[in-house]
């Protein structure tokens, strides 16, 4: 039940958003020259942290972009949010 | 009117208004603002209801929320009918029909009852240790029976007739029960000109102060009653506040995100029920929030602790003061505080024998004991009550002395006759909503309670659910923090009186003169748990609060840790020597008190429950007697029964048609995404497993979307209208989430292409026109195309005209047929449909539906995304390897279809199966196995995904996918039916026109 602070809109109803899963995770440029265990890390690969967690969020209802946040998963603060392409603020 | 226990003046009940009800069939009088507990009372009436478990008598035990045994189902008809209503709550009105649940066939004559006897044999945990095997058993015996026996209340049968809302509401601050501490607080937001929202969940406001005595309470001189009405008054003269009453807060979430219940006609007679809503649901976001819930009173827990005319002292004295209810003649109060006291005194004004307090304490230096010693009230300090007589209604109570450290029984044991026994076992702060809220709790060793920890959230809690007792301390209490919560400057004077109170003594459980086995002292009268059960749990292993609040069931249900809770976790405390602070509580859960369906659902019923979509055509669909399927939300024609013809036959009509003359569909559900952009050829080459650099302007071709696991997500046709712009085409259902995705990778991980897309799926109609006179239709609708093969091959695309409007033409078939798809803005897509109907009809146009596509593909083997697979299907297993670029460096899912499990030769693929009677047709979904035994299980091999019988070719055809299919061509498989077993043989999955000359007829 958060309110996200959208970085284009500003602050909205969890509702208007949609989970994307662990953020920074960068897709391999050349897949083809990695081993079947190197590409299973990046695909199928994830953390499950208490505590801060990096998350990618699309503004589905609204301007429809991506943008990623940290969240506190044990308290559900979110400490920060930012653009594709920028570092969070701590 | 014989209300014989109604005393003859007091209480804030309307005494000229009488109203009528029913209880149990019986006409019954109250007043206007009586609660259906306090009418009964008032008519004698205390056994209510038959325990969960052993079906012992039970009666009103409080007046409010947290009455866990005067649970009752309020009847009018089968769809008007709500169960697990608490008495105490439910205000009367006329008409109202109220009966008891969980006895039968009646509450006096419980044949269930007789589980009561065979209690020694039904402890914790009964039911995890005796339903357990034969596993057969379970569905037609266990469950039928407990099912039965459970009976906790019955749901209505019929539709809900009634009306819910829904509002969403926005507040600086949210102010949660208007008590002492909530009004104070309230006024104080409010006179600083703060947007307050002040929720009660009872129709009156005052909460406790309305029936403290007026004589030992006041407030700026005021009586309790006289400073509620000030209060209250003033508050609705501020015109930023917003103030709701009978509204209950269900769930309190983070973010101060709160759900709200709020009950408009509840307690109105029928008639003035009419057109109004029932119930609406409240969803608020405060800036900050007040919880001023304060606290429930505890019981006591001793021998036969719950027989009818055992009652919460407080709520005898709030029966007595708010609706002048007497609830016995012959009282007697068992008590650990100076509270009980005030009841006794009350009592005794209004003329009603207190006959003794006994009190577990050696002595209090309150004012209120003094009081009543005054009286002449026998006061038996240090005394416990160990035993109650009585089946039907408490009639005896046996009191006896306390040793020194509490923990035995001394002396020789006094009874003492009494109709009415009052328990207080002292106030457990109401932290529900605060714990809801992901606030921690500390424990007052002194006082033995659970209070809120002192937190950083934007919301603070004051007056008795924040572990302040005593009239002054919380109004004081309430302004201060207010004012401090609320960066607030103005100050208030107040002067209260309040009886000078006493120490506070406790004991989770009261010591008996019998062994410990022998006794039945509840802890959860709702759930039937007892002391003993408890222990037994400790014994068994269980440790974890968590674990034995489940294996017992106490505190569960409605209950949810209010009445059933702090013993519980005292007598755990107690046998396993830990610190109540160290063992914390159970999870209290949302919702506080329950909430109908209708609430949750509100506005969202019947054709408001999901969105419909409908093409540009859907009225001609209508009109033509079309049956609907439902994809997605759309709406799609499914098939044009002709009269009185099946769904079968109107199917195998419209597939030779399509395939003999001409057929004509509705495909404007497809997705459609304009692309554009400078990097739009790159674009597709890395979303598709083919090759999109070579594409020729005016050409189309078809890809196959993987996810990077290799798994076939999507598919469809794409365009190149021009240089740096193309229209991709997506399955109907795929349409949002192919969007999704391919902005997803736009945005995050290719930012560097300069590709823009356009969801357009809306703003097409599409209409398919297939079989060998197409082209002649065609030619007869659109102006300005050339049809001939030369310059209008298969696979591609030219603009045209029909009369005026533009239209786009793709020469794109999924029948095998010649086919075009006629493209125009969606507007005009029905004249455009009608102009295909008239100028097809001298060639014998057919309308076809999605059905009868189904089939024509079938015949091809072209697969349908979501039906021939799943989300673990690669194009290889789909035999489709040559749509998979080789040359290309990478797309989506490349990397995968080399997985040391992708490349497998072993993992399912597609096939055509052919029964050997070429008349049976597979069900969709059946398994397939390679060897049928004697009874299941069988290994299963696959499974059919698509069959029809084809009219083309005069024999059942299906799809599948097999392990090793690819190698099993030409061999039998079987497939078990319940009552058969039917033999196929693997085929190719192409089973019409494997040359594909038909697209060029």
């Amino acid at each position: 039940m958060f309110i996200i602070n959208c970085p284009y809109c500003g602050e909205r109803d969890h509702a208007e958003f949609s989970y994307g899963g662990e953020a920074h995770l960068v897709r391999p440029k050349q897949p083809t020259e990695l081993s079947d265990d190197q590409w299973a890390e990046y695909l199928f690969m994830r953390k499950n942290i208490k505590g801060i967690q990096y998350e990618r969020w699309n503004h589905s209802h609204g301007c429809r972009r991506w943008f990623n946040l940290s969240r506190d998963t044990s308290n559900d603060k979110i400490h920060s949010v930012y653009k594709i392409g920028e570092k969070p603020s701590e | 009117m014989s209300n014989e226990y109604r005393l003859s003046s007091g209480g804030q009940i309307n005494r000229s208004e009488i109203i009528s009800f029913k209880f149990n069939g019986k006409i019954l009088y109250g007043y206007k603002g009586d609660t259906l507990a306090s009418a009964l009372l008032a008519n004698g009436i205390h056994l209510i209801g038959r325990s969960f478990k052993y079906h012992r008598p039970r009666g009103i035990f409080t007046s409010g929320v947290e009455e866990p045994n005067a649970l009752v189902q309020i009847i009018k008809d089968e769809a008007k009918t709500d169960p697990n209503l608490r008495a105490t709550q439910i205000e009367i009105y006329e008409g109202l029909s109220a009966t008891s649940q969980n006895c039968w066939p009646s509450v006096k004559f419980d044949l269930g009852s007789i589980n009561n006897l065979f209690s020694p044999i039904i402890p914790a945990g009964f039911y995890y240790k005796t339903f357990m095997w034969p596993a057969s058993l379970w569905k037609n015996v266990y469950e039928y029976f407990i099912r039965k026996a459970a009976g906790l209340g019955k749901s209505p049968t019929k539709k809900d007739p009634d009306m819910y809302d829904h509002n969403y509401y926005h507040c600086e601050v949210l102010i949660v029960g208007a008590g002492p501490a909530g009004l104070v607080a309230a006024k104080t937001a409010a006179n600083a000109g703060k947007r307050v929202l002040l929720v009660d969940e009872r129709p009156n406001f005052g909460g406790n102060l309305n029936f403290a005595n007026e004589n030992y309470n006041k407030i700026n001189e005021l009586a309790p009653l006289e400073w509620i009405k000030k209060t209250c008054l003033e508050l609705k003269n501020y015109k930023n506040i917003k103030i709701l009453n009978r509204t209950s807060v269900a769930a309190y979430h983070n973010y101060n995100y709160l759900i709200m219940m709020q009950n408009l006609t509840d307690h109105l007679p029928d008639k003035d029920k009419k057109g109004k809503i029932r119930q609406r649901l409240w969803k608020v976001r405060a800036k900050k929030v007040i919880l001023a819930t304060g606290s429930i009173e505890r019981p006591m827990i001793f021998d036969c602790n719950d027989r009818p005319g055992i009652m919460l002292s407080s709520a005898v004295r709030k029966y007595a003061n708010s609706y002048g209810v007497k609830c016995g003649n012959n009282i007697s109060i068992f008590t650990n505080n100076d509270d009980a006291y005030e009841t006794a005194i009350t009592l005794h004004n209004k003329g009603i024998k207190v006959k003794s307090i006994i009190d577990i304490r050696e002595k209090s230096n309150g004012s209120l004991p003094k009081k009543c010693d005054e009286l002449g009230i026998k006061i038996h300090w240090k005394s416990a009550v160990i035993y109650t007589e009585g089946y039907k209604k408490i009639n005896k109570i046996h009191v006896i002395n306390l040793s020194k450290d509490n923990s035995s029984v001394v002396g020789n044991k006094l009874k003492i006759d009494c109709d009415l026994l009052c328990v207080s076992g002292g106030y457990t702060p109401a932290v529900h909503l605060y714990t809801q809220s992901g606030g921690k709790l500390d424990y007052n060793e002194d006082k033995h309670y659970f209070f809120p920890k002192k937190n950083t959230l934007n919301q603070m809690s004051i007056g008795s659910c924040n572990g302040t007792f005593g009239l002054k301390n919380i109004i004081t209490e309430s302004h201060e923090k207010t004012k401090e919560f609320l960066d607030i400057k103005k100050t208030e004077q107040f002067s209260i009186l309040e009886p000078r109170s006493g120490n506070f003594e406790n004991i989770w459980l009261i010591p008996s003169n019998k062994i410990s086995g022998k006794t039945k002292s509840f802890v959860d009268y709702q759930n039937d748990s007892t002391a003993n059960d408890i222990k037994l749990a400790l014994r068994e292993g269980f440790k974890s609060i968590e674990h034995v609040k489940r294996y017992t069931t106490t505190g569960m249900a409605t209950d949810q840790g209010k009445i059933a809770n702090m013993h519980a976790l005292g007598i755990i405390s107690e046998v396993t020597n830990t610190k109540l602070g160290e063992l914390g509580t159970t999870t209290f859960r949302p919702p506080y008190s329950p909430i109908t369906f209708g609430a949750l659902v509100g506005r969202n019923v019947g054709k408001f429950f999901d969105i419909v979509r409908k093409t540009p055509m859907h009225n001609w669909h209508e009109k033509y007697n079309a049956k609907f399927e439902d994809v997605g939300q759309w709406k799609r024609a499914w098939y044009y029964p002709s009269g009185k013809e099946s769904m079968y036959d109107a199917v195998q009509r419209e597939s030779k048609a399509a395939r003999s003359n001409a057929g004509i569909l509705d495909a404007s559900t497809l997705g459609k995404i304009d692309i554009q952009g400078s990097d739009a050829s790159e674009f597709l080459n890395r979303v598709y497993t083919n090759a999109w650099n070579k594409l020729a302007i005016g050409k189309c071709r078809y890809g196959l979307m993987l996810n990077d696991d290799g798994m076939v997500y999507d598919d469809g046709v794409t365009t190149r209208l021009g240089e740096n712009h193309y229209i991709m085409t997506t399955t109907t259902g795929g349409a949002a989430t192919v969007m999704g995705k391919l902005e997803d990778f736009l945005q995050t991980e290719w930012p560097e292409l300069n590709v823009y897309l356009t969801s357009v799926t809306d703003h097409f109609a599409t209409i398919s026109v297939c079989g060998p006179h197409s082209k002649k239709i065609l030619e007869k609708v659109t102006q300005n195309i050339d049809y001939s093969d030369t310059n209008f091959p298969h696979m591609s695309f030219k603009n045209g005209l029909v009369d005026k409007i533009n239209c786009r033409v793709m020469r794109i078939s999924f029948t095998g047929e010649l086919s075009y798809e006629i493209n125009v803005q969606a507007n005009y897509g029905q004249s455009v449909w009608e102009k295909c109907i008239v100028a097809g009809k001298e060639y014998g146009i057919t309308p076809y539906g999605t059905e009868a596509m189904h089939l024509l593909r079938a015949e091809k083997g072209f697969i349908i995304v979501g039906q021939e697979t799943d989300g673990t299907v690669t194009p290889v297993d789909l035999q489709m390897d040559w749509i998979v670029s080789k040359k290309k460096y990478d797309f989506i899912g490349k990397r995968s279809l080399y997985r040391s499990d992708t490349i497998r030769e072993d993992r399912k693929q597609y096939v055509g199966l052919i029964t050997k009677d070429p008349k049976e047709i597979l069900e969709e979904g059946a398994q397939i196995v390679a060897e049928v035994k004697n009874k299941p299980p069988m290994d299963m091999i696959g499974h059919v995904t698509s069959s029809y019988y084809s009219p083309n070719l005069n024999k059942s055809i299906a799809l599948a996918i097999v392990k090793n299919g690819k190698k099993l061509k030409g061999k039998k498989l079987y497939i078990p039916m319940p009552n058969k077993t039917i033999e196929v043989t693997v085929s190719d999955t192409i089973f019409l026109d494997k040359e594909g000359k038909r697209l060029n007829a």
